[in-house]
C-alpha cells in the first residue's frame, strides 16, 4: 500500500489581501482587508454587516475579489504571484482544499452523517472512503450516529458532522462562520475541545467567526476586529481590549472593567468560584464570588465586568441575592452624554455607569464611602493569553 | 363495444417515448433555467412555457411546416429515410415533445431551484464538480418534482389531439392515438364506440396519476428530509 501523501506546505500560513467592492444605489460596501493567519484559531470579530462572511467567502472561492492575492503557503489561490510573471489564478472553489463550514451547516438532508462525511472523498476508492470516515466518525465521537440523517440528530451533533465532513478533505486552511452560535456553552466548549485536538496533529490555520464576546475570550489565540469592511485592530483578545485602538474596538469589546485574578477556591457543590483581585500592591483585600469554571485554585485568571451591570449603592445593602458587595470610595464623576461614569477606588478602580436621575437622588460626590454590587454572573472569565487551558465559560 | 386495442398501445407508446426523452432533455434544460444567471433568460423561459397558452393547432402546423419536405430538417430526415418525418411515429413523437416540454421542464426547474444554495456551495468546498453537485446534490432533493414532473408529462401526451392531428394525421397503427380515434367514431355518429375508448382513455389516465402521486407521497414520507419536526 503506498503511503497516503499530505499535500501540506511546510508553511501552511493563510496570507489574504483582498479588495472587493459591492456597488449599490443607496449603500455600497466595501471590503478591503489584508491578514496573515499562522495555524491555530484566528477569530473575526465585528458586528453583523461588518464583512466577515464576504472575507470567509472570497477566501473559500464563492466570493471573486476586485483585487489582491489569497494564498496558503506557497500556494496561490486567487490574484497574480509577484514573484514571478504568470498570469493570474483563480482556483475554483473545488479545487482549493479550503474547508468551510457555513453559519447553517448545510449538511445534505438526504444523506446519512456517514455520506456526509464522505461526501467531499468521491475520488478515493470506496474502501479508503470508508476507512477514512470511520476515522473522522471516532474522531468527532459521532460513531453512533453514522446511519442517522441530519434532522434526526441534535443541533452539536450536527455540528460535529460538519466539522467532520469539512476536515476529512484534509484542507489547507479552514473557515467556520458562526458555527456554534446556536449551542450551549458546555457543548460549543466540547466540540472546540475535540477541533483543537485535531489541529494539534494537523496544524492548519482556522479562521473562525463571531460576534460573540465570550467566543473571542474563550478561543483566545488571535482576533481580528472588523467594522465596515476593514480589519480596525489585531492582536490577542487582552491586547486589542487593554488598549483598544478606536473606539469601535471598546464598544465590541463591551468590558469596561478588566481585571488580573488569582482562583482563591472553588466551589462545585455551588457552581461558583472565589477570585481575589490583583491591585495595586501584591494582592488586594477584594474577593470576587464568580461563576465556576474549569481552573484550578491559584491559577492566574482574568474577569471582565461591564460598567453597566454594576449597581452602587450609598449605604451598605443586605437582602440582595447578589454574592459581591465590596466598599469602596468614589474618586470621579464624569458626564459621557447622558450617562455618568463614575470611578470607584476599592484596591483596583472599578467604572460605574449611572444614570443622571441616580446620581442626583443619591447625591453623590467625590470623596463618599459607597459600595458597589456585582451579581456573580456579571462576572465574565477570561483565560489568560498564555495559559493553554480553555475554560468552559459558565451554561445558565 | 369496440376498443380499438391498437389506438391504445400507439398512444401509451407514444407517451412512454416522450416522457424518457423529456426527461433527458429537461434535466439540462431545466438547471439551466434554474441556476443560471444570464439577463435574458426569461426569453427562453417564455418559450419553454408557449405550448401552454397557444392552440395546439399552431404548434402542430408549424411543427408540419418544419417536418416538410420544404424545410432543412425535413429534406435531411428525407435523405436519411427515403420519406418525411410527417404522417410519420418519429414526427409525432417530436411534435409531443416540443408540446409536452413545459409540463416536464417548469416543475423541474421549480424544484432544481427551492433546492438551497449553501448546499450547493458547500458541495462545491468538499470538492465537487458541477455535475457531481447536480446528481448528487440537486437531482435527489428534486425528486418529488421530477416524479410530478415526468406524470404530467406522460398524462397530457396521452390525451393530447390538436398536434396529433395535424402532424400526424390518422393513419392506424402509425399515428392513429385514442383521442384521434374518439374524434373520428364521433364524426362517425359511433358514440358506443367513442364511449369506450374515453372511459379507457379517462380510467388509464387517472390510475398512472393515482400511482404517480401515491408514491410521491410515499417517497417524501419515507425520505422523510422535508417534512417532520427537527430535533
Amino acid at each position: 500500500m503506498p503511503t497516503r501523501v499530505e499535500p501540506k506546505p511546510a508553511n501552511p500560513t493563510l496570507d489574504a489581501h483582498i479588495r472587493k467592492t459591492f456597488p449599490s444605489a443607496e449603500h455600497g460596501f466595501s471590503l478591503e482587508v489584508g491578514f496573515i493567519a499562522a495555524p491555530g484559531f484566528t477569530i473575526l470579530f465585528g458586528p453583523s454587516g461588518s464583512g466577515k462572511s464576504t472575507l470567509l467567502d472570497c477566501v473559500a472561492g464563492l466570493v471573486t475579489p476586485d483585487a489582491g492575492r489569497i494564498a496558503v503557503g506557497e500556494r496561490v489561490l486567487f490574484g497574480a504571484d509577484t514573484h514571478d510573471a504568470t498570469p493570474p489564478a483563480h482556483v475554483p472553489v473545488a479545487k482549493r482544499g479550503v474547508g468551510y463550514v457555513l453559519q447553517d451547516l448545510a449538511l445534505f438532508p438526504h444523506l446519512t452523517v456517514e455520506q456526509n462525511i464522505e461526501y467531499g472523498l468521491g475520488h478515493l476508492p470506496r474502501a479508503a472512503r470508508r476507512q477514512r470516515a470511520a476515522e473522522m466518525l471516532q474522531e468527532f465521537r459521532i460513531d453512533h450516529l453514522r446511519q442517522q440523517r441530519p434532522r434526526e440528530i441534535s443541533g452539536g451533533e450536527r455540528q460535529r458532522v460538519a466539522l467532520a465532513r469539512a476536515l476529512v478533505t484534509d484542507p489547507s486552511v479552514l473557515l467556520l462562520d458562526e458555527p456554534l452560535a446556536a449551542l450551549d456553552a458546555a457543548t460549543k466548549a466540547k466540540i472546540l475541545d475535540d477541533l483543537r485536538r485535531w489541529n494539534r496533529v494537523h496544524g492548519i490555520p482556522i479562521l473562525y467567526v463571531t460576534h460573540s464576546r465570550e467566543e473571542v475570550f474563550a478561543l483566545g489565540e488571535r482576533v481580528l476586529v472588523m467594522d465596515q469592511g476593514h480589519i480596525i485592530a489585531q492582536g490577542t483578545p487582552h491586547e486589542v481590549l487593554r488598549a483598544p485602538l478606536q473606539e469601535t474596538v471598546a464598544q465590541l469589546a463591551g468590558f469596561e472593567n478588566i481585571f488580573n485574578v488569582t482562583v482563591e477556591s472553588v466551589h462545585e457543590d455551588r457552581g461558583t468560584m472565589m477570585c481575589r483581585l490583583a491591585g495595586r500592591e501584591a494582592g488586594s483585600n477584594v474577593v470576587l464570588e464568580t461563576p465556576l469554571i474549569r481552573a484550578a485554585a491559584g491559577s492566574p485568571l482574568r474577569v471582565g465586568i461591564r460598567a453597566g451591570d454594576i449597581l452602587l449603592a450609598i449605604i451598605k445593602p443586605v437582602g440582595l441575592s447578589a454574592r459581591n458587595v465590596i466598599a469602596g470610595q468614589l474618586v470621579s464623576l464624569e458626564r459621557l452624554d447622558m450617562t455618568i461614569s463614575a470611578r470607584v477606588d476599592c484596591g483596583v478602580e472599578v467604572e460605574v455607569y449611572l444614570t443622571l436621575a441616580a446620581r442626583d437622588a443619591l447625591q453623590l460626590a467625590v470623596g463618599c464611602e459607597v459600595w458597589l454590587v456585582i451579581k456573580t454572573h456579571s462576572c465574565h472569565l477570561m483565560r489568560e493569553e498564555d495559559s493553554s487551558q480553555f475554560p468552559v465559560l459558565s451554561s445558565q | 363495444m369496440s376498443i380499438d386495442w391498437q389506438a391504445f398501445r400507439l398512444t401509451v407508446e407514444l407517451a412512454v417515448v416522450v416522457s424518457a426523452i423529456l426527461l433527458v432533455v429537461g434535466l439540462p434544460l431545466a438547471s439551466w433555467i434554474a441556476f443560471s444567471r444570464w439577463r435574458w433568460k426569461f426569453l427562453l423561459e417564455a418559450m419553454v412555457a408557449l405550448p401552454i397558452v397557444l392552440p395546439p393547432t399552431v404548434l402542430g402546423f408549424y411543427v408540419l411546416v418544419a417536418l416538410g419536405s420544404q424545410s432543412p430538417l425535413g429534406r435531411w430526415w428525407q435523405s436519411l429515410t427515403g420519406h418525411t418525418l410527417a404522417f410519420t411515429f418519429p414526427g409525432l413523437v417530436i411534435g409531443s415533445i416540443l408540446y409536452s416540454l413545459p409540463f416536464a421542464v417548469q416543475p423541474f426547474a421549480a424544484s432544481f431551484s427551492s433546492v438551497d444554495r449553501k448546499l450547493l456551495a458547500a458541495s462545491a468546498t468538499l470538492g465537487a464538480s458541477p455535475l457531481r453537485t447536480f446528481f448528487r446534490v440537486v437531482v435527489p432533493l428534486s425528486v418529488p418534482g421530477l416524479v410530478t414532473g415526468m406524470a404530467l408529462a406522460f398524462a397530457h401526451t396521452m390525451g393530447e389531439f390538436g398536434v396529433v392531428l395535424m402532424i400526424g394525421g390518422n393513419i392506424p397503427g402509425v399515428t392513429r392515438t385514442v383521442s384521434i380515434d374518439i374524434y373520428d367514431q364521433v364524426q362517425a355518429s359511433n358514440y358506443a364506440a367513442a364511449n369506450a375508448m374515453a372511459v379507457l382513455l379517462l380510467v388509464f389516465c387517472f390510475a398512472v396519476l393515482v400511482v404517480v402521486y401515491g408514491l410521491n407521497r410515499r417517497t417524501l414520507r419515507q425520505g422523510s428530509w422535508m417534512m417532520g419536526p427537527v430535533k
